[in-house]
């Protein structure tokens, strides 16, 4: 995840963001992005996760801290960071009257480099939209114009890549698509960070997870940390003979009886030191009570965060200096 | 500082591609009130009127004519070429490029000038169907029409990103700019008025481009041309200031 010398390819420090109207949007953001990981930005609506991007990319002012990406403060140093970055925004926001292929070449040409017809044509014919490359765009669907964006966001061959919501309002055909482009681009060594208020998303997709709740990173983890440190685990035993009710010998595992009784739930929680599985089958065995079959299953990062928003949240800065790293 | 060529030449190449899609209506519009101005004023009204400055009224407005033409196409060219992209969202892709102001103006008023330009010589050719134009000072001429050009772009570019919709991109040249130029002399000399009247117009900064233009046909001016050119340029530096200023703040552009 992280490259040799440990260095993060984007680096967030005491990010703070007041819109106009004295609305706060972000408080004191920290945060690391490792070169040629997927990192998901994961919150509610209005969390300030399209805030966040777009400050990075220089669309939105920051009100105090800095930001830098490859080791460059992207103030400063607004064209090498920004050359590297391509973005596929959350809003559909296309030209209209212009083909696909003079819009994707328009934003090579943005970014600062030479004409290169065979790249655009590659990234046309892996988005499906080389029979569409002389249309006009405002005769595309919507599922089309979002792969104009995103054939638009890789026009200049980025280092990094941000996708704000990419799934939204997104058919099966073209999620699939999405994912499959999106795991090519980082096979190649491209950074990509995407937002999502889908859990499942970040859960299939991504190596990194950052929770975002009202303008606070609350956690920053590797997805299976994050889902092994706060997830619970469930073993489910298959019962021969169904049960009537949980015998009191086996009160203290707090068992639930599922499916008519011919099975025994046990939920457990992953980090605890001991799980004590070992003991219940064996007391399970004892009691005289005859299974065919047990299977774990993990509780989904839906359930984590969830949990994780409604918790109640220490100050921001100090979650996320110790978890930034 | 290395500007970034390539996004020059990708915003100015889209801005012309706009003006090819609307090449009829780009030619078409300027070269028909051209003419109605001279059938107007150049032939029923022009006729009636003794030569000013010894020049055939006729001919007398034809450089007012290409500025007033000038001032309203720049103007509307330039503000809608930036307000377009604010409109429909895709100014993000601009915000979020590696490019200052400067490529941005270079880009978009640069092309919006170009348009300016081919349309001077437009009206200038069709002028020349209906009276004889004599350019005296052809250098000058070029230099007036061209510095005309950016400066009135400028301002439009400008105009599109103060406008909050498309209404007031319209109101501005129409309230504004053509009355300029009509009270500023494009179809008169400052020298008809009374002399009241002939203080206040110097506080028109049309009546500089005009005059200046002029005498670069006519060889004769209502005020110095080293006073025009200064005028067009201070017009010119103040709008650069101006757009320098909105790119620093992020005035309306960036939140
Ligand atoms: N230009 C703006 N002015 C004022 N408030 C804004 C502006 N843009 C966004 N906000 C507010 O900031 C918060 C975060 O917005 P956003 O970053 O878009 O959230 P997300 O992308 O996570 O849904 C929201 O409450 C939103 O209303
Ligand atoms: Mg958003």
């Amino acid at each position: 995840m992280q490259d040799s010398a440990g260095t993060p390819i984007i680096r967030v420090e005491g990010l703070g963001k007041t819109y106009a109207d004295g609305f706060e949007a972000l408080k004191n953001i920290n945060l690391d992005v490792y070169s040629g990981e997927i990192f998901a930005l994961l919150g509610p609506n209005g969390a300030g996760k399209t805030t966040l991007i777009n400050i990075i990319c220089g669309i939105t002012r920051p009100s105090g801290g800095r930001i830098t990406v490859d080791g460059r403060d992207i103030i400063r140093d607004f064209r090498h960071t920004r050359s590297m970055i391509g973005l596929v925004p959350q809003e559909l926001s296309t030209d209209m009257f212009e083909s696909v292929w003079s819009t994707v070449s328009f934003s090579r040409g943005l970014f600062g480099r030479p004409a290169d017809p065979q790249h655009i044509e590659k990234i046309l014919r892996s988005l499906s939209l080389w029979n569409k490359k002389d249309s006009k765009i405002m005769t595309l669907s919507g599922g089309m114009k979002r792969r104009v964006l995103i054939a638009k966001a890789l026009a200049h061959e980025p280092r990094i890549l941000f996708l704000d919501e990419p799934t939204a309002g997104v058919d099966v055909e073209l999620r699939k698509d999405m994912w499959q482009i999106v795991r090519d681009l980082r096979e190649s060594g491209v950074t990509i960070i995407l937002t999502t208020h889908y859990i499942e998303e970040a859960e299939m997709i991504a190596d990194r997870i950052g929770v975002i709740n009202h303008g606070e990173i609350i956690r920053v983890q590797e997805k299976h940390e994050l889902m092994q440190e706060l997830g619970r685990k469930q073993l489910v035993v298959h019962l021969h003979a169904p049960l009537a009710r949980v015998p009191d010998s086996l009160e203290s595992y707090a068992l639930e009886l599922a499916d008519n009784g011919t099975r025994l739930v046990y939920t457990y929680e992953t980090r605890a030191e001991r799980t004590g599985i070992t003991a219940l089958l064996q007391q399970i065995s004892d009691a005289g009570i005859r299974f065919h079959d047990i299977e774990t299953s993990e509780s989904s990062l839906e359930e984590i965060f969830v949990g994780l928003v409604k918790q109640v949240v220490p100050p921001a800065s100090a979650v996320a200096r110790g978890e930034v790293r | 500082m290395n500007l970034n060529f390539y996004a020059i030449a990708s915003i100015y190449r889209f801005e012309m591609a706009r003006m090819r899609r609307t090449l009829f209506q780009s030619i078409a519009t300027p070269v028909i009130s051209t003419s109605l101005y001279f059938i107007v004023f150049g032939a029923a009204i022009g006729s009636r009127i003794a030569e000013i400055d010894g020049v055939g009224y006729g001919s007398f407005i034809v450089p007012g004519l290409i500025m007033l033409m000038l001032l309203t196409e720049s103007i509307s060219n330039a503000s809608f070429g930036i307000h377009m992209p604010r409109f429909t969202g895709t100014i993000f892709e601009v915000l979020s490029a590696p490019i200052s102001f400067v490529e941005v103006i270079a880009g978009y008023v640069g092309a919006a000038a170009t348009k300016s330009v081919i349309l001077g010589a437009t009206i200038l050719m069709t002028a020349s169907l209906f009276v004889d134009i004599h350019i005296a000072h052809p250098f000058w001429m070029l230099l007036f029409l061209v510095l005309t050009s950016v400066s009135f772009s400028l301002f439009g570019f400008i105009l599109g990103i103060w406008a909050d919709g498309f209404e007031k991109l319209q109101i501005v040249p129409a309230l504004i700019i053509t009355p300029l130029a009509f009270l500023g002399g494009s179809f008169y000399s400052i020298s008809m008025l009374p002399p009241f009247w002939q203080t206040v117009t110097l506080f028109n900064p049309v009546v500089y481009l005009i005059s200046g233009f002029r005498w670069s046909f006519y060889d004769n001016a209502d005020v110095s041309v080293a006073l025009s050119l200064s005028m067009t340029c201070v017009f010119l530096c103040i709008c650069l200031v101006i757009i320098w200023w909105i790119f620093r703040t992020g005035y309306k552009l960036r939140t």
